[in-house]
């Protein structure tokens, strides 16, 4: 422990003093916990200095130790930096040395990442630096090592950045799970968690500290707010449209923007997205501004570059996905634009924080709505940046895949009795919760896969041995444990190699890699095809083992557009928002004129619901009846809630035909006269919507649905139960590579109860189906469902049944697919008899 | 998401589709297996039994209930067409290893399946020898009416061949939405079967394994649905 009185040494005084700074109060005050001992949660918006007062603890200690003499032992890692992002931990390592290197410590510091060559890792092992920036994954990765306990036994501080973020997924579990084994290899270590303003900080103050004395808490700091930022709606001439994603219409006005900024960032929701805007503003670059595109699916190469010309103020603008959401500065930027609504008012402060990185000024932000619901979702989410709602998602319970790959990754580390692991895995937050009966059937699950049918003894991957502790079988084991670690399971991808087309027609080998595609997408496409990626127009040549091939093509306007959808939910609170604003005229006032004209059409011709109402409109189009409902719940929770309703409306022999989902409202269409029915009481509508609909209906449609095999695979992955597919190194040829969904009907039918079954379950209730979020909205709506019938479409209506027919297969619609194919051939061949 | 509802079923429905290869008649049938109706003899491909079991001796622990799904699918298919002969056309088994330390319950499946009839398993890439521990007679290959059978498609004349082997699947995409299934594939000359294994996928008709094998202008696949089987050809298909 550092002496009474150590505060600030001299030489960062002077540091502080050369550039005309000062440290800052929150700087000190975080200091200060650390030297008394104390793990610290510290809360600041972005540009309060919140990295620099993160390491102020471990810099001083560092400085202040004592000069190596020889003969004396070498000293071990010091402090842990573990950021969600790769770019992060470069960047910040850039940041880092130059204090360091001005004051003249003798500090090591090195960075650890998937990129990270394997000679340096190894170096890394034996002759660690004092401080090592690095990924969840890789810390779980060392922890799994036999000599785990030598490596981190000196460990005095891990500092977790942008814990907010890091604490909402499954690779928070694993990071927690980490945490609790460091704990033990260090019993003295102390945590130091840099968050974003959240909802609820109790929450993160419990992570950050063992849970297994009751309720413990890191002591927290709070900064509060920052200058107001400056954030507008677009204003525009142009017509802003019914739906879609692209934002297309605005893109003059964008343009001009930028012209008038030094440094604009572009975010986007999507991959596909930021293709397309990327492509739109080059085709009305007049003036040739130096616009780059940055987002996950391109080339690591590639994105360093854009990030290299970022820091040199090279660039005018960047389009970029979520990869630059996080904690990343470079160079002056003076202008955030948002593409499209941002589904969640936290995550539109974290991406408005980007502009002007100095606290004490005013970020400027400009939000441009894709369509005329997003308008209201802006306007709801700018309302909130205002008044600083935080709408963060709560934590979850610890997931049972996570924990099963951590418990293999001890064991490959060493050998463990049961007791002794269960306590230390219940010290970390997510698991506290966890009873030992439950741990048990993980550990059994792990050893033989933990079936009733026990055939699998002999092949046990860990067993218990005589002397009660549980070891790994043989050494492949952790072999594969290695091959297999992480939490995030990315849809199977492949890279897209560009090629150049021979005079003869056949396709040339070479190229440069452009990035990565998802599978999915390419089996949509035809040889010829034209298609976005890396922000230019390409044509599908073929797919050659793990690689899309393609060509560059002269054509501007691609054939297979993307999907481009968000993938974000909106928040529970920005959904609110918005519905209060419907039912509120006289907040229109604050809204562009069309959308105001469209809201009083609305008013007119149907209704607007009246606080907690839920408006159902009724209306025949085409020989189909249609019924629209608006919920505001996001695009999961009224999928789900689009099949219960057909389920029970088939049932009720309405003869439903499909249904259609957007983040604002649900469509399904019969061919029945739904008005009628619901009218004349042949359909009572609070019977339709009543939630016992989530008990049986949802089983029987949960174990058919696609959503829940999607689920199953990524639980199977983490698990350990079967292998992550690595990019290249796929299984190629005639090998058929093992199918998630072929081994999930196995099991399904065999043992429904199966602990990976329950985990799946657990896992799409909160994730992708959002039963939550549906059960309380049926509950707010009981009783309370406005039917309007009507002859004709309602203007509210619009956006959403233009959305029909646009999105992607579902199982159901299989058989049908495959009939009309089938159909088709008879037909012809019909005509050709005749 | 866009959902349709189960088509209204049409009034006549296909579970099987006679056809003829080189002369000889056969059905497809939507369960995955072919019968000669003339020999009374029932051919399947690629069981891949013991799959689960293989994975779970290299560490990853798949269910052990596929064995006993993929019998119990080819006996429904054995209840049905009451065949004197069974030919399984290679890949029986998903490793060497699978017949020997096989379950009892499962080679209790198989002897009560076998009884009364002649049953061959011919060999795999996957169980190359024979199988020792089991009823049935093991062979390379075997002629059956006039037809070849054999585990991998030959390169050389196939007038009358049918192998196994490729799992081949169809890819039909149509308004943007593509679904992949298992099929037979024919050009009449030759025929590849679908792969039978509970946990077996597929690998698309327009895959470079598949090259050179067929006459594409003449190339159907037989897809198998739900309950019935659908013709497409080769034209209809991406991939």
């Amino acid at each position: 422990m550092a002496s009474e009185h150590l505060q600030l040494p001299d030489i960062f005084t002077k540091w502080f003093d050369s550039h005309g700074w000062a440290p800052r109060p929150h700087q000190l005050a975080l200091l200060e916990k650390a030297q008394d001992g104390h793990s610290t949660l510290l809360i600041a918006p972005t540009g309060a200095g919140k990295t620099l007062a993160g390491f102020l603890p471990s810099l001083t200690d560092l400085a202040t130790r004592e000069k190596p003499k020889p003969g004396m032992v070498k000293p071990r890692l010091h402090t842990l930096y573990v950021s969600p992002l790769k770019a992060l931990a470069v960047d910040i390592e850039r940041n880092l040395t130059k204090p360091v290197s001005e004051m003249g410590l003798p500090i090591k510091i090195e960075t650890r990442t998937g990129d990270t060559p394997q000679h340096k890792r190894q170096r890394q092992k034996l002759d660690p630096p004092d401080i090592l920036l690095t990924t969840p994954e890789q810390i779980s990765l060392l922890l799994a090592n036999g000599q785990a306990e030598l490596f981190f036994k000196d460990l005095k501080y891990i500092i977790f950045d942008e814990l907010h973020s890091l604490v909402t997924s499954k690779r928070g579990h694993l990071l927690a799970l980490a945490l609790s084994r460091l704990r033990s290899h260090a019993p003295d270590l102390q945590t130091i968690g840099l968050s974003a303003t959240v909802a609820n900080p109790k929450e993160l103050q419990k992570w950050l500290v063992s849970q297994n004395n009751n309720n413990q808490l890191a002591e927290k700091i709070l900064v509060e707010g920052g200058a107001k930022p400056n954030i507008t709606i677009l204003e525009t001439k142009e017509r802003i449209p019914w739906s879609g994603h692209s934002a297309r219409y605005a893109m003059g006005d964008v343009y001009d923007q930028i012209k008038e900024h030094q440094t604009t960032l572009l975010f986007v929701n999507t991959r596909s997205q930021a293709e397309l805007l990327f492509q739109e503003l080059w085709t009305i670059n007049e003036e040739n501004l130096p616009i780059a595109l940055h987002h996950g699916s391109l080339d690591a190469s590639k994105r360093r570059k854009v990030e290299a010309a970022m820091a040199k103020n090279a660039l005018r603008a960047v389009v970029a996905t979520s990869t630059l959401d996080l904690g990343i500065d470079w160079g002056d930027v003076d202008l955030v634009i948002h593409i499209g609504a941002p589904k969640g008012a936290s995550r539109l402060a974290q991406r408005i924080g980007r502009s002007n990185h100095r606290m004490d000024e005013p970020s400027k932000a400009v939000l441009v709505p894709a369509n005329r619901f997003e308008v209201m979702e802006c306007k709801a989410a700018l309302d909130a940046n205002y008044i600083g709602a935080q709408d963060t998602p709560p934590l979850l319970e610890g997931a049972i895949d996570v924990l099963a790959q951590h418990i293999l990754g001890m064991a490959c580390a060493k050998p463990f009795f049961e007791h002794e692991l269960y306590k230390e895995v219940t010290s970390a937050a997510p698991y506290s919760h966890l009873t030992q009966e439950q741990f048990g059937r993980i550990i059994e699950f792990v050893a033989t896969g933990g079936y009733a049918l026990k055939s699998y003894e002999r092949y046990a991957r860990i067993r218990k041995t005589k002397d009660g502790t549980w070891r790994i079988s043989n050494p492949q084991i952790a072999q594969q444990y290695r091959l297999n670690i992480g939490t995030i399971i990315e849809a199977p991808i492949l890279n897209v190699r560009l090629t150049k087309k021979k005079a003869n027609g056949s396709i040339g080998r070479g190229g440069p890699k452009l990035g990565t595609i998802e599978e999915y997408f390419l089996e949509m496409l035809s040889p010829g095809d034209t298609f976005l990626f890396s922000g230019q127009v390409l044509r599908f040549e073929g797919i050659r083992e793990n690689e899309c091939l393609a060509s560059k093509t002269f054509d501007q306007s691609p054939k297979i557009p993307s999907y481009a959808g968000g993938k974000f939910p909106l928040s529970t609170y920005l959904a609110e928002q918005v519905r209060k604003m419907l039912i509120d005229r006289e907040k229109w006032a604050a809204l562009p004129d069309q959308v105001r004209e469209w809201l009083e059409l609305q008013r007119r011709v149907s209704r607007m619901p009246s606080h907690n109402e839920l408006l159902l409109e009724t209306f025949p189009r085409n020989k189909k009846h249609y019924m629209i409902i608006y919920p505001f719940e996001g695009r999961l929770a009224h999928q789900t809630l689009g099949m219960l309703l057909t389920r029970r409306l088939e049932r009720m022999h309405a003869r439903p035909l499909g249904f259609v989902a957007t983040d604002y409202a649900l469509a399904i269409w019969a061919l029945d006269d739904l008005g009628e029915r619901f009218k004349n009481g042949l359909i009572s509508l609070s019977e339709l919507f009543d939630e016992d609909m989530l008990g049986d209906d949802l089983e029987a449609w949960l174990d058919e649905s696609w959503l829940l095999k999607r689920t199953f695979r990524n639980c199977a992955v983490i698990s350990g139960l079967i292998e992550r597919r690595h990019p290249g190194k796929e299984k190629t040829g005639r090998q058929v590579t093992v199918s998630a969904d072929l081994i999930y009907d196995v099991l399904r039918s065999h043992e429904p109860d199966h602990i990976l079954m329950q985990a799946t379950r657990a896992d799409a209730a909160t994730g992708l189906l959002d039963i939550r979020r549906l059960s309380d909205m049926l509950l707010r709506i009981k009783g309370r469902i406005m039917h309007q019938k009507l002859d004709h479409i309602s203007p509210l209506a619009v956006p959403i049944m233009l959305e029909i027919g646009r999105e992607p297969v579902n199982g159901e619609a299989q058989e049908s697919i495959l009939l009309e194919a089938a159909e088709e051939f008879l037909s012809e061949a019909k005509s050709q008899l005749k | 998401m866009n959902m349709t509802s189960p088509l209204t079923p049409s009034k006549t429905t296909f579970p099987s589709l006679s056809t003829e290869l080189s002369g000889v008649e056969i059905v497809c049938d939507y369960r995955g297996v072919l019968y000669l109706p003339n020999s009374t003899t029932l051919i399947v491909s690629d069981l891949h039994l013991e799959k689960g079991a293989a994975f779970a001796r290299r560490g990853m622990l798949h269910p052990p209930y596929d064995t006993t799904q993929t019998l119990d699918k080819l006996k429904q298919s054995l209840d049905h067409y009451a065949p004197q002969t069974v030919i399984s056309l290679g890949d029986s088994f998903h490793d060497q290893l699978g017949s020997e330390l096989l379950p009892d319950l499962a080679r209790q499946q198989i002897k009560q399946m076998q009884t009364g009839r002649n049953w061959v398993w011919i060999s795999g890439n996957h169980d190359p020898k024979p199988h020792t521990s089991i009823e049935g007679d093991c062979c390379e290959e075997i002629t059956c009416e006039t037809l070849q059978l054999r585990h991998e498609p030959s390169d050389d004349d196939a007038s009358g061949e049918i192998s196994g082997h490729l799992h081949p699947a169809a890819v039909i995409t149509r308004r943007g939405k593509s679904v992949r299934r298992a099929c037979f594939a024919t050009d009449g000359k030759r025929l590849i079967m679908p792969s039978f294994g509970a946990t077996t996928g597929g690998l698309s008709l327009k895959h470079k394994a598949f090259k050179g094998l067929f006459d594409t202008k003449k190339l159907f696949a037989h897809v198998l649905g739900k309950e019935q089987i659908y013709p497409i050809s080769w034209s209809k298909m991406r991939g």
